[in-house]
């Protein structure tokens, strides 16, 4: 692994780190960060895998693909000549192929699956299916061919800001339980990876008071545990008003006669009550934004995308990230 | 709204005023909302309709649960003072799930104290309850049906755990019921005992293998763990599978409404519409889907292209910065309007028979009582 080593920052940016872990929480966009980071570390030749690991097929759905299977998959491509893989890891897959890789199952396996009992063993180890899929990230995170690395990045759309620490420290726990053998092994290997400079853990989140709650909360835990945290990924941003001040309702009505628009007792009204409220809103957003700037850590904001996430989207999420510095 | 014209509209206050309906289910995505709207309904059923209300909140916001008084987990219902029930007579509890203490409960209701001790010494056991995938979904389904069973409440009001998938939250009954089945557990540890038994010798035959390779991997401490795990829970296995089909059928029952909560966002559009599909595959009863946070301007007739194109005529013309910004504003909010429409409208052609209320947008986050009776009054349209 080592002999292999090329620059730890993949796409010559500002984001140091071979295996990028991307939380936040539910409803903040991190299926689409993770998938624009992944594209933005691919640019300029390089090959970059996107990983899930929660079985929504999130990603499918993202690109308006079929389902991925649990195999490495061309994506789409990224600009300058660069590749996008994803994968989408299942456990009891990933059980499988493990043990097959140290006990060759073979046929054996595949009679075991009928019985459920794959779905028995990771359901009822505890852990055992996140040790799987983190097991899984570190193994493309660190694969080599012919001493070259098969990814210059590996991206993981990992669980939500709730359950983030729990899903990375639960190699920690396993290795707990589980005194001896091969487990123990690849959740000290998997621990060891994740608390690496190899490793930047970004939280994903938008400007309101709950997602911004929980990222303070997510990045506590993380840094207790101790997870390199990369950035703060501020996403579903608007550019900032130019006057950002309260128009009064006569301005208003005067500007309306000069733009040749209507000019009733209602649409003064609302239209007035319309600024009020996003006001009031940009007020909370630049108190909420001040209080992720006292985190101290590295910060990028990405816009907010009028038409929802389509690819010409995801390439300009892609483009804001490769921006960072 | 062509969403919601297409969709009959959700009363939502008819639900609640209904004294056959005892429970009612909130679920969907994470972020959209859900907690919020539990704790809203929960206030309204006992302020206006006069029920006797406990609200069973999962992992509620800081703020949101010091504004029901909610400030440690104890897992018992604590009224919620300060409320306006002097009229109707009503009363709201509220209570916040203890993973954990909800499952050691459990273990002692379902076994003498001695044998509890050893279960909750088991270092299998202590990792399973508190960080096995499930575990919270099926302890919400297990507190619901214990708060159904004292029967002291008209309205159980429940929040569902933030799952990776609405699946979850469906399957937790019969997967924790598989794994205390315990069967496939007694097979694992003693493959020998049942193999000359059984007609199934490949199957077997692959048992004994994976067992030993099940050894191999995680060692035979964790094995020995597990054993004494299942030999102590061995007795309380019945009793477990039988709850679990008990939650599952009163989840069936015309006492309870599931109400599907969603944002005007695909992912949460779909997950409300795979959802939707769930409980009608399992005869679930679907009272309707609330769709939260939609952006609604305040002046429809003027549409976003016509705004814009007015603000980039002022900016030229110079001197109106204020009504510029407005008119962008404006043109931004009709934009995004008419998005969530066509986001919400996926799930009306889906499922039109299923009724539905937009809530507009606040301005900022709840977490006062008199919050939750502003979005109580905007889901009930009231």
């Amino acid at each position: 692994m080592r002999g292999a080593e090329r620059p730890t920052d993949p796409a010559g940016t500002g984001w140091p780190a071979r295996l990028h872990v991307v939380t936040g929480k539910g409803g903040t966009g991190k299926t689409s960060v993770a998938a624009a980071l992944a594209m933005a570390l691919a640019a300029g030749g390089r090959r970059t895998l996107l990983v899930e690991v929660e079985g929504r097929q999130g990603i499918a759905q993202l690109f308006g693909i079929d389902p991925l299977p649990y195999e490495e998959r061309h994506l789409t491509a990224a600009p300058g000549g660069g590749e996008v893989r994803a994968l989408a890891v299942d456990a009891e897959e990933a059980l499988l192929e493990y043990l097959d890789m140290f006990y060759r199952l073979g046929a054996a396996g595949r009679a075991l699956r009928k019985f459920g009992a794959i779905d028995f063993a990771t359901t009822i180890a505890p852990g055992l299916r996140d040790v799987l899929l983190t097991g899984k990230a570190k193994e493309a995170t660190t694969r080599t061919v012919d001493q070259r690395r098969v990814y210059d990045a590996v991206v993981l759309d990992a669980p939500p800001t709730g359950r983030i620490g729990r899903f990375l420290n639960v190699t920690a726990e396993t290795a707990r339980l589980a005194k001896v053998g091969p487990i123990k092994t690849q959740s000290e290997g998997v621990a060891a990876l994740l608390r690496s400079p190899m490793t930047a853990v970004h939280v994903v989140t938008l400007l309101e008071e709950m997602p911004v709650q929980e990222t303070v909360d997510a990045i506590a835990e993380l840094t207790s545990y101790g997870f390199p945290v990369g950035r703060i990924i501020v996403n579903g941003t608007r550019p900032p008003l130019p006057t950002g001040r309260a128009v009064s309702a006569a301005e208003l009505r005067r500007g309306l006669v000069a733009a040749g628009l209507p000019t009733d007792k209602e649409t003064v009204a609302g239209l007035h009550d319309e600024a009020r409220d996003q006001l009031i809103r940009r007020e909370l957003e630049d108190s909420l934004r001040t209080d992720l700037v006292e985190l101290g850590l590295p910060m990028i904001e990405l816009p907010l995308l009028p038409d929802g996430v389509d690819r010409a989207g995801l390439a300009t999420l892609a483009d804001a990230l490769l921006r960072a510095d | 709204m062509p969403s919601e014209d297409a969709a009959p509209p959700l009363d939502v206050d008819q639900i609640l005023a209904d004294p056959g309906v005892r429970i009612v289910v909130c679920c969907g995505a994470g972020g959209v909302g859900k907690t919020t709207t539990a704790a809203a309904l929960a206030l309204r059923a006992a302020e206006r309709h006069g029920r006797r209300t406990v609200v069973l909140t999962i992992d509620p916001a800081r703020r949101l649960a010091q504004s029901l008084g909610l400030t440690e987990l104890d897992n018992t219902p604590r009224q919620v003072k300060g409320i306006d029930v002097e009229a109707s007579g009503g009363e709201l509890h509220a209570m916040m799930l203890d993973m954990k203490r909800t499952f050691d409960d459990v273990v002692l209701a379902h076994t003498d104290p001695a044998k509890a001790a050893e279960i909750f010494a088991n270092p299998f056991y202590q990792a399973m309850s508190s960080t096995f995938s499930g575990t919270q979904e099926y302890m919400a389904m297990e507190k619901l049906g214990q708060l159904h069973a004292r029967g002291e409440w008209d309205l159980i009001v429940v929040d569902t755990p933030p799952s990776r998938s609405a699946l979850d939250f469906l399957d937790a009954p019969a997967r924790l019921s598989r794994f205390l089945d315990g069967r496939m557990l007694r097979l694992l540890l003693a493959p020998a005992r049942s193999g000359g038994r059984s007609m199934f010798s490949l199957v077997t035959a692959s048992f004994g293998m994976f067992s030993k390779a099940v050894q191999k991997v995680l060692g035979a401490q964790l094995l020995t763990d597990l054993s004494g795990f299942v030999a102590a829970l061995d007795s309380m296995f019945g009793g477990f599978r039988q709850r679990a089909e008990q939650t599952y059928r009163i989840l069936q029952a015309r006492e309870t409404a599931f109400l599907l909560v969603a944002a005007p966002e695909s992912d949460a559009v779909r997950e409300a519409a795979y959802f939707a599909g769930r409980l009608r595959e399992e005869r679930m009863p679907l009272a309707g889907l609330v769709l939260n946070r939609v952006h609604r301007p305040a002046v429809p007739e003027l549409d976003a292209a016509t705004s814009r194109a007015a603000a980039d005529r002022l900016a030229e013309l110079g001197g109106h910065e204020g009504t510029v910004e407005v008119l962008r504003a404006h043109a931004a909010l009709a934009r995004q309007a008419v998005r969530e429409q066509q986001v919400a409208a996926r799930f009306t052609e889906a499922f039109p028979e299923v009724p539905t209320v937009s809530v507009t947008a606040q301005p900022a986050d709840v977490h006062d009582v008199d919050g939750l009776r502003t979005i109580g009054a905007a889901i009930s349209r009231s």
